[in-house]
């Protein structure tokens, strides 16, 4: 079960769970990472120990997908 | 590192990319302000009282300024990772703490729980991750450079700060030090003893470390 998590105030939201083999919860769940995408979010998988990839479409292969907002210099 | 550049960098376009070559000029050109900014306050302590010994109040004077002034820099630099109270519930900072412990391994989970940083290593060297700032530790771990960057959302819980600017710093490390400001860059021994002592430990950590790391030119 893949899982689109984004990071908010609560500690962490999950926008939605899909497995490949499920049409509608694979839709809803590209919908909702499109929704955070156009509220200012960036998507984010792990593609290793250390490592982290940009994604704007949602890897429907990827077991957790963040969402993190922007960052800057203080 | 993936070879995407953060979309952050957007923000700074005017600043040249950080890498390997440019962080090494950094830390010359503030060891040599350091320099400039001690060496004339100590000289002229020295001729002053060379001259006139009874203008030794004003030698001691200058003294203190050349001691002040490079310790008000390190003191900036280990502000951003000083300590600060949560403001979010406590529930939303342990499942924010929960899902940080997800992305990183033992060894930072552990260290994140004693000090509140997690360390990771990078190409550049060893970083010290915090809510609002990170330290880099370079190759040998005689160098610390303090960077002031943040999430721009002050009130989510502690852990997904950290996070976000992880995930950010996974994704593309020169980026990150782009985007993010520099407060300092300097001696490990001079930061270190600015740092709250609960911090120290990861400092020490990320040392171990950088000290293991192997340079990017093998050197």
């Amino acid at each position: 079960m893949s899982r689109l998590i984004r990071m908010d105030h609560s500690g962490h939201t999950t926008l939605a769970q899909w497995t490949a083999d499920d049409p509608e919860a694979t839709e809803a769940a590209v919908a909702a990472f499109r929704a955070e995408l156009d509220r200012g979010y960036f998507g984010m998988v792990s593609t290793g120990e250390g490592q982290a990839e940009q994604v704007r479409e949602l890897p429907l292969d990827a077991e957790l997908v963040f969402m993190r907002l922007p960052i800057s210099g203080g | 590192m993936a070879c995407e550049p953060l979309p952050e960098l957007e923000a700074v376009y005017w600043r040249p990319r950080v890498d390997e070559r440019r962080l090494t000029r950094t830390g010359t050109l503030w060891t040599a302000t350091t320099v400039a900014h001690v060496v004339p306050f100590l000289g002229a302590g020295v001729a002053l009282v060379a001259v006139q010994p009874l203008a030794l109040p004003v030698t001691l004077a200058s003294f203190a300024h050349a001691w002040v002034i490079p310790e008000l820099y390190a003191q900036r630099g280990a502000n951003v990772v000083r300590p600060k109270p949560p403001r979010a519930p406590a529930d939303a900072e342990r499942a924010s703490v929960g899902l940080l412990g997800d992305l990183v391994g033992h060894e930072a989970r552990e260290l994140h729980a004693r000090c509140g940083l997690v360390l990771e290593r990078g190409r550049l060297g060893v970083w010290l991750v915090g809510p609002a700032g990170a330290l880099l530790v370079r190759h040998g771990g005689r160098r610390v450079l303090c960077w002031c960057v943040r999430v721009n959302d002050p009130d989510l819980p502690t852990g997904d700060r950290i996070a976000h600017l992880l995930l950010a710093l996974r994704s593309d490390e020169e980026g990150f030090a782009t985007v993010a400001n520099l407060a300092f860059s300097g001696a490990r021994w001079r930061v270190r003893r600015r740092l709250d002592r609960s911090v120290r430990p990861a400092l020490d950590a990320a040392v171990a470390a950088a000290k293991a790391l192997e340079r990017p030119d093998g050197a």
